[in-house]
């Protein structure tokens, strides 16, 4: 079970002088249950190519493998695909449309062919999820804040019960604690359900915190496609492609310049602070232990569920 | 897809034509119509087709690209072509099915008819096509200004018309990208009877106004924040002015117009029934 990339490659408005080669000779493979983060400076192609992933937008050229279908066959069943692939678009917010949030939430089950009730009930799994407060799931979903209508819209692909969740940039220009509020959700759901989470960003921290591998879009091409670790070792040509490496990488590298004798590759603030510790002569504070049993074990602030319903989405 | 709709668009290119002064085009484009019902000859209409063939080629836009401007108003020259054929009753019928019959006087009405309606609408698109919606603001207020007189407020007409235009890419933009956030929640624009689709539409055009509301709100608050206020004592940075080759081609442009409706109307060439 996996999504495969064949030498994909797009071009928009082709032979025309808006001609744009958005995505050149794309080779990928996302298998289940990974974490996976897609980063890229602005215009490297990244949301061109999630939008294949459900296949929004028909390759130019190449193959797209879902389960080891291929994807453009004819009678190929597409429906099936956005079902199982949800995708969540940057602002998603501005895709809102009906009198209050929970019937914009059941639009995506009600399109399932689903029943009322059942569209009902995964709504509030969804709501819950996403942890928008119950006195907000009558309003009208214009009434919102740009956090509460982000969180809103995401509920509604969620409510789909997707087995892959490709999410577009979800924190552009929300602020700090909205963005781990959401973030956290997303890493929990992983974590509970098994489910594939694909997460485009150009914030190096956040997709360094959750990723297991990083995918780096550079000018429609993959420049890296690795665990965080070894792509951050790269920080110079990532400078070099418009992004940067976690300051956490920036400070390691500095201290070991200096003659501290720390691990280079760390990736996280808990984990550097274990490995000065330990270049020091100190103890080892066990705060990478810790902040891993944190994350296994997190219920996040807003939408823990509980095991009942966590029992259904599995 | 929606994005394929280019009426009204600017097409970036080096060509003359896009050099021209925008009050040339305008011109042009206005004689260029209006000559196109000033005969009905076989004749006419070649020197006519010889003549855009001979713009489209100087104007660099790709055929292709203009062709597929055309497919929004298939439908419209469907039905023209269909009132036309059946409803003519004079002339020879040439073809009789039931009570419908198609007559020498329809058939070549119909045609003529659907011949105009594609030249009107590549012509207007090569204006269009080759003028950005700047040029073609400063073109229209420099050509209504006459108006300004009897207190037509002439820049605030243009400057709307050039607003809406620059809209029609974004919209377009929005459309695409709202209709696609919507298929991934398993919306079907496809399939179903007229009244399912309609309602389909729903998904779509909620978010579509109050997008364009939005957008049409922070362009006012922009334009307000930098002191827009109409047209009145306003300079230009770039004001229009007349150069060589405009004369040139309001030249040529009246010798068509001479040549086309003379041909049309005394050169005696017949095929078949046209
Ligand atoms: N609908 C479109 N039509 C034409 N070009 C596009 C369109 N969407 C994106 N592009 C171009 O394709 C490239 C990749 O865009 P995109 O995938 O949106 O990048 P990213 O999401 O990484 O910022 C950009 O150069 C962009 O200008
Ligand atoms: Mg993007």
């Amino acid at each position: 079970m996996s999504i495969r990339l064949e030498h994909l490659n797009y071009i928009y408005s082709p032979k025309t002088a808006y001609e744009k080669h958005a995505l050149k000779d794309i080779c990928l493979e996302i298998p289940d249950g990974e974490f996976v983060g897609i980063i890229g400076h602005t215009g490297s192609g990244k949301s061109t190519l999630i939008q294949h992933f459900n296949g929004l937008i028909k390759a130019t050229d190449g193959k797209l493998f879902y389960n080891e279908e291929n994807i453009y066959e004819p009678g190929y069943n597409m429906k099936n695909l956005r079902n199982e692939v949800g995708l969540v678009f940057q602002y998603p917010e501005h895709q809102l449309f009906e009198i209050d949030v929970m019937t914009d939430v059941c639009f995506g089950p009600k399109n399932q062919g689903l029943s009322t009730e059942e569209c009902k009930e995964r709504a509030l799994i969804a709501l819950e999820l996403v942890g928008l407060k119950e006195k907000y799931y009558h309003s009208s979903p214009f009434e919102l804040s740009g956090g509460q209508k982000r969180r809103a819209a995401i509920a509604g692909v969620l409510a789909m019960r997707p087995k892959v969740l490709v999410l577009d940039e979800p924190t552009a220009g929300l602020d700090p604690k909205g963005r781990d509020d959401i973030l956290d959700q997303v890493a929990y759901l992983h974590k509970q359900t098994g489910m594939t989470v694909i997460l485009v960003s150009h914030s190096m921290e956040d997709i360094a915190r959750y990723a297991d591998r990083i995918i780096v879009m550079n000018h429609g091409e993959v420049m890296y496609n690795d665990a965080p670790r070894a792509v951050f070792a790269h920080y110079r040509e990532l400078e070099q492609a418009g992004l940067a490496a976690p300051q956490v990488t920036y400070i390691m590298h500095d201290l070991k310049e200096r003659g501290l004798p720390v691990d280079i590759s760390v990736t996280t603030v808990s984990e550097a602070a274990d490995e000065i510790m330990k270049a020091l002569g100190g103890k080892d504070l066990g705060n990478t232990a810790a902040e891993n049993r944190a994350l296994r074990n997190r219920t996040p602030e807003a939408g823990a569920l509980s095991n009942k319903t966590l029992e259904k989405i599995r | 897809m929606i994005r394929d709709i280019t009426i009204g668009q600017y097409y970036p290119a080096k060509s003359v034509l896009h050099r021209l002064d925008p009050r040339v085009k305008l011109v042009s484009t206005l004689l260029y119509l209006v000559s196109l019902f000033l005969f009905r000859s076989i004749a006419g209409y070649l020197t006519a087709t010889l003549f855009l063939i001979g713009i489209i080629r100087v104007s660099k836009v790709p055929v292709g690209y203009i062709v597929k401007g055309l497919k929004p108003v298939v439908m419209l020259l469907m039905i023209t072509v269909v009132f036309n054929l059946f409803l003519k009753k004079e002339g020879e019928v040439l073809v009789q099915v039931w009570r419908l019959s198609v007559t020498t006087v329809g058939l070549r009405n119909a045609v003529y008819m659907a011949v105009r309606l594609i030249y009107l609408i590549i012509g207007s698109s090569l204006m269009t096509f080759t003028t950005t919606p700047n040029e073609l603001t400063d073109g229209i207020e420099a050509l209504l200004s006459p108006l300004n007189k009897i207190r037509v407020p002439v820049h605030e007409v243009a400057m709307m018309m050039s607003i809406a235009l620059r809209f029609i890419p974004i919209l377009l933009e929005e459309t695409d990208k709202i209709m696609k956030a919507q298929q991934a929640r398993g919306a079907d624009f496809e399939s179903g009877n007229i009244m399912q689709r309609a309602k389909a539409m729903i998904p779509i055009l909620v978010p579509l106004f109050v997008s364009a509301f939005r957008r049409a709100n922070d362009l006012a608050m922009a334009m307000e924040a930098r002191c827009y206020r109409g047209g009145e004592g306003r300079t230009k940075m770039k004001p229009l002015r007349y150069k060589g080759r405009d004369l040139t081609a309001y030249g040529i442009m009246s010798a068509y117009v001479i040549a086309v409706v003379a041909i049309g109307r005394y050169v005696p060439l017949k095929v078949w029934i046209f």
